[in-house]
């Protein structure tokens, strides 16, 4: 192995793997906000809606559940511009992301619903609590708890499948490195670093999940 | 300019042997390399918890994608011939190996305590207690998740498209270069993808109701 590692170059541009981490940042942020905002709306419908809404529902989680991502992206980037849609490829990359996120984490909300027990429901109306107050302590708070892992976890791998936006040309992290590649050719290097970044990035989200959870989570199960 | 007809449609549905056959290399050495994480995880010697737990914090930290490029454009500098089935099949091995690896820890880690405290009090190697008492008890409990990430497999293979593999995305990619016609031919690709995951899902699901039926009896 004669391969001299020339790190040189990628770190000198520095200031463009920031902005390309930033763009990821920001992509990630608001693909995990408004896929929520979809997979609570979704969650709801599905456990009661009406019977159709429920088959639509169940039929979009299968569909995106069972294909892949960059198909998605393909999807949204290519085939709905066929059909007179303009837009540009961040807006398809956010839309696929959060269509993607929203899927998978309609399931997790179902789960955190379903496993609240009917009988703490009935103890929160015998002790004369609002409905909202039901809602805000007996519902939300031990759902969000059940299921804390299992989103956070979804959250950080769609920040990890952010990565493939770079297909179309959207501006993330993963196109900073391109774009450095085809300049410099330290095509190994750039990688190399782009991959730490992203380590770093998943480390942190799961750093601050654990901290929000130490903050406003914990607190003791019944057993 | 060419339309889609059959032809077509048949180029796209003759490249899923490809994302089949990738899918199950990357299955297959997965299996292996996930067994030997997952092995290595529940060890008694440190060293040998630690390398596995750096090894899954990687490849789970990072991306897919991140991983093919890594290895595409590192193959060479090893000395390695640029090849897209080498790079595909080797990222996607190690990446499967780390996601089984973890899967299969629990399922190991799920074993009541008492059953190595057994095996120990019989004085049985380790060899022995992992074939004859471990192992075959997680395997029942591993069944039903490695169907389910067998799934993740598949659609993981999509990536290699974008280092320039022939599957269905990538055959895709080339018919909608050549009709224009995207519409019909990323539905079709997502029906294909489908047709392949849609049956394992299905079938992790079942197997994961059944198993929680067989656990409240």
């Amino acid at each position: 192995m004669q391969y001299v590692f020339q790190f040189g170059d990628v770190f000198a541009a520095w200031p463009l793997l920031l902005q390309g981490t930033v763009s990821t940042l920001q992509l990630s942020i608001l693909a995990m906000l408004m896929g929520l905002v979809v997979a609570v709306l979704c969650a709801w419908g599905k456990t009661s809606g009406p019977a159709l809404l429920r088959f639509v529902i169940n039929a979009y989680i299968e569909l995106i559940r069972n294909t892949p991502f960059l198909v998605q992206l393909f999807f949204f980037f290519f085939a709905l511009p066929a059909l007179g849609l303009r837009w540009s490829a961040y807006t398809a990359a956010l839309t696929a992301m959060v269509v993607n996120l929203g899927a998978y984490a309609t399931e997790i909300i179902r789960a955190g619903i379903e496993s609240i027990p009917k009988g703490q429901i009935e103890a929160g109306l015998a002790l004369n609590l609002k409905r909202h107050e039901i809602f805000r302590f007996i519902i939300l708070k031990p759902a969000l708890k059940a299921i804390y892992p299992a989103l956070t976890s979804q959250f950080i791998l769609l920040m990890l499948s952010s990565s493939v936006v770079s297909a179309i040309s959207a501006d993330d992290l993963t196109s900073v490195a391109a774009n450095l590649q085809s300049q410099t050719f330290r095509s190994f290097e750039i990688y190399i670093v782009v991959a730490a970044i992203y380590l770093l990035l998943a480390l942190s989200f799961s750093a601050l999940f654990r901290l929000i959870y130490r903050l406003s989570l914990n607190y003791p199960d019944r057993r | 300019m060419r339309t889609f007809g059959f032809a077509e449609f048949l180029f796209i549905l003759e490249a899923a042997k490809w994302t089949v056959a990738l899918s199950m290399i990357a299955f297959v050495g997965g299996a292996v390399g996930g067994l030997i994480i997952a092995l290595c995880r529940t060890s008694a010697n440190a060293l040998a918890r630690w390398l596995s737990g750096g090894f899954i914090l990687i490849f789970q930290g990072t991306p897919l994608l991140l991983q093919l490029f890594l290895v595409f454009f590192g193959a060479p500098i090893l000395g390695f011939d640029v090849n897209p089935w080498l790079a595909a099949g080797v990222a996607l091995i190690l990446n499967s190996s780390a996601f089984l690896g973890e899967i299969w820890r629990g399922c190991i880690q799920a074993i009541p305590a008492g059953q190595v405290e057994a095996a120990h009090a019989l004085s049985l190697s380790y060899v022995s207690r992992m074939r004859d008492i471990i192992l075959p008890q997680a395997f029942k409990i591993a069944l039903a998740p490695t169907v389910g990430y067998m799934v993740q497999i598949i659609k993981g293979t999509s990536l290699a498209a974008i280092i320039g593999f022939v599957e269905v995305t990538r055959s895709g990619q080339i018919i909608n270069n050549a009709t224009f016609q995207p519409l019909i031919v990323f539905s079709v690709v997502a029906a294909i993808y489908f047709a392949l995951c849609w049956p394992l899902s299905f079938l992790a699901a079942r197997m994961e109701r059944q198993q929680a039926a067989a656990l409240t009896r």
